[in-house]
């Protein structure tokens, strides 16, 4: 099986830029998502592989040869759109066998049946598109895209429009089912969690940029930049603006008034002027005991979400930060005056102006 | 519309039925008046009831126009199969040129692509008088004055910007990433077009086909000046019917009810397929 590899890639549409630099290699049998925000690049990056648009800069290499200048069809790749993008006049079956038709393979409804079993969509192979719901519609587009074994595979965000059960279910088989075949996979994904649970590697895309490209783990523990660790995590990581004074070798912030200490390996030791203090809701811990390295704060409203308990919290100098608790681990309610510490491993620290993390390696492991 | 009242109800019968008296009276009187000589015709009152006559037809079938001042030879039945040639050869044509050219500006972006086809639409605004003129003149220096080819060509310029137009819309319509997947799929971009583009856009081609067949079956003027009697279309040749001895309106009507009913046909068989919605269910609801 071949090696995905992007060289450097560039494309703008007139002034708007939609990839800048972007290298990326992707090996046999991986699972690579590419996550960002809405506009940011990541279906543009994917039609260039696939063939749709021409890079304006770089190059696109499968198994070392180029394939700019192939056409779709030469290309060896297997793609699923975020709209489905089935053939409405044929059926489910004719719409996962055309590739293998086109190709002249041999024992073509055997590896129809054999696929189809696989996504559990047998039952409807006879129907046309129309007639199958949303989630039957995703698994043969998928069914379309792995049958030809390709040395590639895109997903362009594939469960975007399924309903929520679904994209859940999707989500535990879709590993298992993309590693049956060993070809390289690019995943798009808008949604941290998916790129989280189904990538062996996440590169996240900000405007056009590669901004971090590392295992979901590390992503979420050392996120490259404030905007990355923004986009990991929900509820989103709380950051505050903070001026670390180094003390001894350990550092101090001043944190809504309280000066906390923040004398973790991975942060550096000499003072900065502006920094960004980021902590993530996960680690806030909320009591109602004070002491050394608790800000107190006033808890203004409770949300839950999921299996936890969103605590908005708001300091004396009017700054929020959010707390998210296992229910029974808060013992107090709302318009109650209470204590917010955070170990010390737990906190992140970037750079004012560029946005980059400051430090090096966390001892604190994935949440 | 269900909870309407009964006075509602009963009004919107009412104004039906007055909308279909006022579109299907002059369709119905042209039957009636193909079965009546022109004495039965011009009686006043006008009578529903008559005895009918099948001489009208008899006469356009066989050729032999009877007038007070003799017999006279018409070609109503070779125009009626001059307008048959004619409209489906130019909307054939029409079909293939218009369709892939309808395919490049929906799909692409080039230069000059919104003006070229907006001139093409343009053809339709100029009165048709205004470039005759001129075309016949160049015509008679081609040798395309009064040639089948010469008039299906001059019949593009009402068939193409329709089929054009009518058939981009359907083609900007399909998600462009049903092609992409069939070319992924392993096909050429001409099987995209032929096996994707063109079936999901089936209705509205048909649709296209359909309207510019019947705008040049009912065209008049460019027939006129630029064919001969043995080509020309019944349109043309229903000016026969004016004779020195009066105006012939029993066969006028005779005429028209023969000349309608294959349009009228076609649009009947046709309009199931403009009803459906091929492309439904296609892409996310």
């Amino acid at each position: 099986m071949a090696r995905l590899e992007l060289k450097s890639v560039g494309k703008s549409f007139g002034a708007v830029s939609c990839a800048r630099d972007v290298s990326l290699a992707v090996e046999p049998g991986e699972i690579v998502a590419v996550f960002g925000p809405s506009g940011s690049g990541k279906t543009v990056l994917l039609r260039m592989i696939a063939g749709m648009f021409e890079p304006d800069a770089g190059d696109i290499l499968v198994g070392g040869r180029s394939i700019v200048d192939a056409p779709p069809e030469q290309r060896g790749i297997g793609m699923a759109f975020q709209n489905f993008a089935l053939f409405p006049h044929m059926s489910a079956r004719d719409n996962i066998a055309s590739g293998l038709r086109a190709s002249g393979a041999a024992d073509i409804a055997a590896k129809v049946a054999a696929m189809s079993r696989l996504l559990k969509i047998e039952h409807v192979l006879g129907h046309r598109p129309r007639e199958l719901s949303n989630g039957q519609k995703q698994r043969t587009a998928l069914a379309r895209a792995l049958i030809g074994n390709p040395e590639v595979l895109l997903l362009d965000d594939p469960l975007r429009n399924v309903d929520a059960k679904l994209r859940y279910e999707m989500r535990l088989e879709l590993p298992s089912l993309l590693r049956r075949s060993s070809a390289a996979v690019l995943y798009v994904t808008q949604d941290y969690r998916e790129a989280m649970a189904i990538a062996d590697r996440i590169a996240v895309l900000i405007n056009g940029r590669l901004v971090q490209v590392a295992r979901p783990e590390e992503i979420y523990a050392r996120p490259a930049s404030v905007a990355v660790a923004r986009l990991f995590g929900d509820p989103s990581i709380n950051l505050s603006e903070v001026a670390p004074i180094a003390e001894q070798g350990r550092l101090t912030a001043v944190v809504a008034g309280t000066p906390i200490r923040l004398d973790a390996d991975h942060l550096p030791t000499d003072t900065r002027e502006r920094c960004w203090l980021g902590v993530r809701p996960d680690d806030v811990v909320v009591t109602r005991q004070g002491g050394e390295g608790t800000i107190p704060a006033r808890i203004v409203a409770i949300t839950p979400l999921h299996e936890r308990a969103v605590v908005l919290l708001r300091f004396a100098d009017g700054g929020e930060w959010l707390a998210a608790l296992l229910p029974e681990a808060l013992d107090a309610g709302a318009d109650e005056d209470v204590f917010v510490r955070f170990a010390p491993e737990a906190a992140l620290l970037f750079d004012h102006a560029t946005g980059e993390r400051i430090g090096v390696s966390p001892r604190r492991q994935a949440a | 519309m269900d909870h309407s009242s009964l006075a509602g109800r009963i009004f919107r019968g009412i104004a039906l039925a007055l909308v279909l008296v006022f579109f299907m009276f002059p369709i119905v009187w042209i039957l009636l008046m193909s079965f009546q000589t022109n004495e039965q015709i011009l009686r006043i009152p006008p009578r529903i009831l008559f005895e009918p006559t099948l001489a009208n037809y008899e006469a356009l079938i066989s050729g032999q126009l009877r007038t007070a001042a003799g017999n006279l030879q018409i070609e109503f039945m070779r125009n009626l199969m001059n307008s048959f040639v004619l409209s489906s050869a130019s909307v054939i044509l029409a079909l293939l040129l218009g369709v892939p050219a309808a395919y490049a500006f929906a799909r692409f972006k080039f230069r000059l692509g919104e003006t070229i086809a907006f001139t093409l639409l343009s053809f339709r605004f100029a009165p048709p008088l205004l470039v005759l003129l001129p075309l016949s003149l160049y015509y008679q220096q081609l040798g395309l004055n009064d040639t089948y080819f010469g008039i299906v060509w001059v019949y593009q310029l009402i068939a193409l910007p329709l089929i054009l137009w009518i058939v981009r819309g359907y083609f900007e319509d399909i998600s462009p990433d049903i092609e992409h997947a069939y070319r992924l799929a392993g096909h050429s971009w001409r099987e995209a077009f032929t096996r994707i583009a063109v079936p999901l856009a089936g209705p509205g081609i048909a649709a296209a086909g359909l309207l510019s067949f019947i705008f040049c079956w009912n065209n008049f003027v460019f027939a006129l000046i630029l064919a001969s009697a043995d080509k020309q279309p019944v349109t043309v040749g229903a000016l026969a019917f004016v004779t020195a001895s009066g105006i012939q309106y029993g066969q006028i009507a005779a005429a028209i009810v023969l000349s309608v009913t294959p349009t009228l046909l076609l649009a009947l068989y046709a309009q199931r397929y403009l009803v459906e919605g091929l492309s439904l269910g296609a892409v996310k609801g």
